[in-house]
């Protein structure tokens, strides 16, 4: 039991441990704030499913890389913007899209299975994109990872009222002139890249811990066009962020630590989230506008 | 400047551009070799209630999506307060067909009113600085217009069907259009709630003096509106005040076809024996009763004797 408790939390030499994985905490970061916003409209426009299919194909992309001597991160993009585009292009309608996934779901995951198996090198670096690794972002890896923030934040900067738009109401964003249909394979292609700087992190099997679940626990609690964004990407980050710093503790693979973390401040959401909707029904049940007839508008507005 | 009386104190405040809300001149609608409407070339001045009717597949869906920009016309022109139709004009409001939103929880009814005034724009939602302040007192006041201030807070995904639908006026108003184009608004909401909003938008109409382009299949819902009735059927259409349209002489010749026009009670009823003329609400919530009263044009009136009509 001892033994089990060691592997899971032991800071013995912490310090010297930190010094090692200061690009590893780094990329978190940067992975905590790009994943917490994206969530928001990977919530928004209903694609877990579709974030989870993209992931797969990324491991395959990055796991053929591995085998061919190439760069992981850019062979994880490769394969991240082959599947969002695919999922652009062929899924439209959400019922088309969910078999699309359905279907490149394992057939990524296995490629991405064949590769590693082909690859001679050390176990740990393939088990790193399935389930996360810490120690493993060199210096050119945490290059291409902030190049990938830097490029999805400015595209959420300036995408974001239309995307939140086109995503809440599309009938009335169209009609209002923003263009829905390019929206669509655009935000994909952000997403793909979102997903493939996950993958070098939490492992291809777990990016849905920093790209839905901190959104999904932050929609449990507000409502607010500011808050829940800023919640998510505090959610994403104290998962991240501490997941690293805990991981360090044990000899795991990091994933369980992030995931543990980002799944219990959902629960806390959750629960809070139960008061509100009481809450909520208290106010409903009030005469609300709908009990009027007609508009007595005060003032003439124009 | 408005056909339809003005209610005493309810002055609208914006002044039209002297040019009609809609011009059509010669429009034509064709998929292929489908021509939905052909020459069509009328006027609709500013301030009018007019009612879209049609069986379904006549274009009138389409018709809006032309107005909207959003579809090309196959010949003829389209103008709005003057001005050709133009995707994303501010001079065009647009009220959907109620479906719930699914994404509903992730914003207030105050965000979705914000979003028909400045969601189209690129960058953040920010609420700061003077033009932020303009924007948040120009939804608050749409709200309050439209009876929409008590729930102005709830996530929409929350919001009843006529709440989410007085929220949507809301929106259409927020860029304060020449034009308003409502696509069989009330659709699933039940008899009070379609009274309420078939009201809501008469009165919005008359307070900013927009025209009202209102597509329906039950016309009854909003007859005691209507300036005039614009009736697509074969390819062809008419325009005119209820009383001349909806006769079963002009229905008979509209449609080629034997149709009956039948008044009860205030209400207008379009039967037919012949296929497609009358089909108008497979899509319905009341569908079903209207199999019951085969070939009727509106069920729904028939239990609106024994409700709140």
């Amino acid at each position: 039991m001892d033994d089990l408790w060691d592997k899971v939390f032991s800071f013995e030499r912490y310090g010297e441990l930190l010094g090692l994985v200061h690009n590893s905490l780094l990329a978190g970061a940067l992975l905590g704030l790009i994943g917490g916003l994206i969530g928001v409209f990977v919530m928004a426009r209903d694609l877990p499913f579709a974030v989870h299919g993209i992931s797969e194909l990324s491991f395959a992309g990055a796991a053929l890389f591995l085998l061919i001597g190439l760069d992981v991160v850019l062979g994880s993009i490769v394969g991240s913007l082959a599947a969002a585009l695919l999922l652009g292009l062929l899924g439209v309608r959400a019922r088309d899209r969910s078999s699309v996934i359905g279907v490149l779901m394992p057939f990524g995951l296995g490629l991405g299975v064949l590769f590693l198996s082909l690859y001679p090198g050390r176990s740990a670096n393939k088990f790193g994109l399935l389930t996360g690794q810490i120690v493993a972002v060199d210096d050119p890896q945490l290059a291409w990872l902030a190049g990938i923030a830097v490029v999805v934040l400015a595209a959420l900067l300036v995408l974001w009222r239309p995307l939140m738009f086109a995503s809440v109401d599309p009938e009335m964003a169209a009609a209002r002139g923003v263009p829905v249909r390019l929206l669509s394979p655009v935000f994909m292609v952000v997403l793909g890249l979102t997903v493939a700087m996950s993958v070098q992190i939490v492992g291809a099997l777990l990016v849905l811990s920093l790209l839905v679940t901190p959104a999904a626990a932050a929609l449990r609690v507000t409502a607010s066009v500011l808050w829940v964004p800023v919640l998510s990407t505090v959610f994403a980050l104290v998962s991240v962020v501490g997941g690293i710093l805990l991981a360090l503790g044990g000899s795991l693979p990091i994933s369980p630590y992030v995931t543990t973390i980002s799944f219990l401040i959902w629960v806390v959401c959750r629960l809070l989230g139960r008061r509100r909707d009481r809450h909520g029904r208290i106010t409903r049940s009030r005469p609300s506008g709908d009990a009027h007839t007609r508009t007595g508008g005060p003032a003439p507005i124009g | 400047m408005m056909t339809g009386e003005v209610e005493s104190g309810e002055v609208p405040v914006t002044s039209r551009t002297p040019a009609p809300a809609l011009r059509l001149q010669g429009a034509t609608l064709s998929f292929g070799d489908r021509t939905l409407w052909s020459d069509m070339s009328l006027e609709i001045p500013a301030g009018q209630f007019v009612a879209v009717l049609g069986a379904n597949g006549s274009g009138k869906t389409s018709m809006l999506r032309v107005l909207l920009g959003l579809l090309p016309l196959t010949a003829g022109s389209a103008e709005v307060a003057g001005r050709p139709v133009r995707r994303g004009s501010t001079r065009v409001g647009y009220v959907p067909q109620r479906v719930a939103l699914e994404s509903g929880n992730l914003i207030k009814a105050r965000d979705l009113v914000r979003m028909g005034l400045d969601g189209h724009r690129w960058g953040l939602p920010l609420s700061v600085g003077r033009t932020g302040r303009a924007a948040r007192h120009r939804v608050d006041e749409l709200l309050t217009s439209v009876g929409a201030s008590a729930f102005a807070d709830m996530p929409v995904g929350r919001l009843s069907g006529g709440e989410l639908q007085r929220v949507r006026v809301a929106a259409a108003l927020a860029a304060d259009p020449d034009l308003l184009l409502c696509d069989e608004p009330l659709a699933a909401l039940d008899l009070r709630r379609q009274r309420e909003i078939a009201d809501l938008i008469d009165a919005q109409r008359r307070r900013t003096g927009a025209a009202v382009l209102f597509v329906t299949h039950d016309v009854n819902a909003v007859l005691e509106h209507v300036d005039q009735v614009l009736y697509l059927a074969g390819g062809r259409w008419r325009l005119g005040p209820p009383d001349e349209v909806l006769t079963s002489a002009g229905l008979t010749e509209l449609y080629g076809a034997p149709v009956d026009v039948v008044r009860v009670q205030d209400r207008v009823i379009v039967v037919s024996a012949t296929e497609g003329i009358t089909g108008h609400q497979s899509h319905d919530d009341h569908a079903a009763h209207h199999a019951a009263h085969h070939g009727a044009h509106d069920a729904d009136a028939l239990d609106e004797r024994f409700g709140v009509g």
